[in-house]
């Protein structure tokens, strides 16, 4: 860095200190004039960068707001928004690290799925932004013949995301979308794989059958069908996963016959 | 935009007012975007901008690029702005003089520099690489500000100035952040307009901001939440009396209103640039 930009970078680092920490400091640099003091001044900055990026990670995590309501979410946010700041100018990119700090901020300790229904929001969001591609109807798997099928590799959509969790995340999920009173979900339901999709404008979420999410990895890392049967539990309900697999948009191609 | 027609006036596009534009095609000159919100790789955004750049030319306005950080411009973001470009063919490009981006922590304001020499050499360094990369000037948007720096070296006018002149940019004057910033700072926002290098200006900006009023004294923000109040429309009307008809965006990008209400306000800036028209044909 050329020495006379040392000030400005000197001025840009103590402005944004000054602005994410919690504890108001107007840095030397800012100037008094008549009228407001220098800290109210400084102030519409610090209130303009923390409100905006408070309400941008309200937009994203709607159902962690309303299980935690309204003041415990702005709290939290808040922390999370001086603790980890975003990197990037887009917008859309800021909240990936939202549902790992959930399972350290010891005043959410109590709501133990909480990280996980967060982790079905951001992928949500994350498939809302995703690469478009069309999805192919599960007719296409029917024109195999049985041995191509075993060696046959699913190109998934850019879109697709699976969130697995020992807690019923699709039922809390949905229950704090669509209803005004919530179901009440009892503490032995049983956890649930989330499949988030997005075939056209709208994101869908469902629930994968047990064990289906071990199949999605493996596929996901390009194996072929029958290697990732191989990988999931002998319980799975295959037929039941390649139909909501298909149904939900998740494919968007076939590539048959490349032995591994 | 044709060069044979009199520039337009313009509305932020927001997803709220999708199915107003695309089936009720209003009769507005175009639509600005924030580039920002055009990055990621697909989805139902891209579809409605597509949608609404096939009827309408649009301006690009870019909230990230922090053309005025000490440590550089952030890397791969200049190339995003650039794809963004590439596809929707904007009539006009414009960022800030401020800053958002420092160490690589992105704090979603535009935040203020000071007016010395230093900053200006580093702005003018900045721009040139937006413009040699995306190949086309941009424009420069003068900022909203509520506080200035220790050792301040010239006005914002001057700077400005000097920056169009020396990096070849236009100017984009936000004529409600000239409001804000005149009280904030405690200057005449007719002198500053008469100081403003007018020549350089391709691109007005109209908005509504907020009056907070404490025991110390006032502060106004720009908030971007409610109409264009009696002030800044009056200072539309003596810029455009003076200068002609300039394209002219509403901005309004916090509680969105329902679509005939921003509508309303495009009509009448569109009255005020045909007031200008008129003017001009009465001159020659």
């Amino acid at each position: 860095m050329p020495p006379d930009m040392r000030p400005l970078a000197h001025a840009q680092q103590s402005f944004r200190r000054g602005v994410l920490q919690a504890r108001l400091q107007v840095p030397a640099a800012v100037a008094g004039l008549p009228g407001p003091s220098r800290e109210r001044r400084f102030s519409v900055y610090r209130n303009n960068v923390k409100a905006s990026l408070v309400a941008a990670l309200k937009a994203k995590f709607t159902v962690i707001e309303r299980l935690v309501g309204e003041e415990f979410f702005e709290a939290t946010a808040l922390v999370f928004v001086e603790r980890h700041p975003p990197r990037s100018p887009v917008l859309a990119e800021y909240g990936g690290g939202f549902a790992s700090f959930l399972e350290v901020f010891e005043p959410a300790a109590d709501l133990p799925y909480l990280p996980d229904v967060a982790r079905l929001e951001w992928a949500r969001h994350r498939a809302f932004h995703a690469a478009d591609a069309t999805p192919v109807a599960i007719d296409r798997l029917a024109t195999l013949a049985a041995d191509d099928l075993h060696d046959t590799r699913l190109t998934l959509h850019p879109a697709t995301a699976v969130a697995a969790s020992p807690w019923p995340i699709v039922s809390i999920w949905t229950t704090n979308t669509f209803d005004a009173e919530t179901r009440r979900i009892g503490p032995d339901h049983a956890g649930e794989i989330a499949l988030i999709t997005r075939p056209q404008d709208d994101v869908l979420v469902n629930v994968l059958p047990p064990g289906s999410d071990l199949l999605i990895a493996a596929l996901r890392e390009g194996r072929a069908l029958g290697t990732a049967i191989g990988q999931a539990p002998a319980s799975l309900d295959l037929a039941r996963t390649l139909a909501l697999l298909f149904r939900a948009g998740a494919v968007v191609g076939l590539l048959k016959g490349i032995s591994e | 935009m044709a060069a044979d027609r009199s520039p337009r006036a313009g509305a932020g596009l927001k997803p709220q007012h999708q199915r107003h534009i695309l089936d009720g095609r209003p009769d507005v000159g175009w639509f600005e975007v924030h580039a920002e919100n055009y990055m990621g790789a697909g989805g139902p955004p891209h579809r409605f901008l597509e949608r609404v750049r096939a009827l309408y030319p649009v301006s690009l306005h870019g909230v990230g690029l922090s053309i005025g950080s000490a440590g550089g411009l952030t890397p791969g973001h200049l190339g995003r702005l650039g794809a963004v470009a590439e596809r929707y063919q904007p009539f006009l490009i414009s960022e800030h003089l401020a800053w958002s981006t420092h160490d690589g922590v992105f704090l979603n304001d535009l935040l203020p520099l000071p007016y010395d020499d230093a900053t200006l050499a580093l702005v003018i360094r900045h721009v040139d690489e937006v413009q040699s990369a995306l190949g086309r000037r941009i424009l420069i948007e003068n900022p909203s500000t509520y506080l200035r720096f220790k050792g301040e070296e010239m006005e914002e006018t001057e700077f400005l100035g000097a920056l169009a002149r020396r990096s070849g940019c236009g100017l984009l004057l936000d004529v409600n952040n000239v409001v804000v910033s005149a009280a904030n700072r405690g200057f005449d926002p007719l002198a500053y307009l008469d100081a403003f290098p007018v020549e350089h200006v391709g691109e007005i900006h109209l908005a509504g901001h907020a009056v907070l009023q404490d025991s110390d004294g006032c502060l106004l923000v720009d908030t971007h939440d409610r109409s264009v109040p009696p002030e800044v429309w009056d200072l539309h009307r003596r810029l455009i009396e003076r200068l002609g008809p300039l394209p002219t965006l509403i901005e309004w990008d916090a509680d969105v209103p329902a679509w005939p209400i921003l509508e309303a306000e495009v009509a009448q800036a569109e009255s005020v640039l045909r007031h200008g028209d008129e003017l001009r044909a009465h001159a020659a």
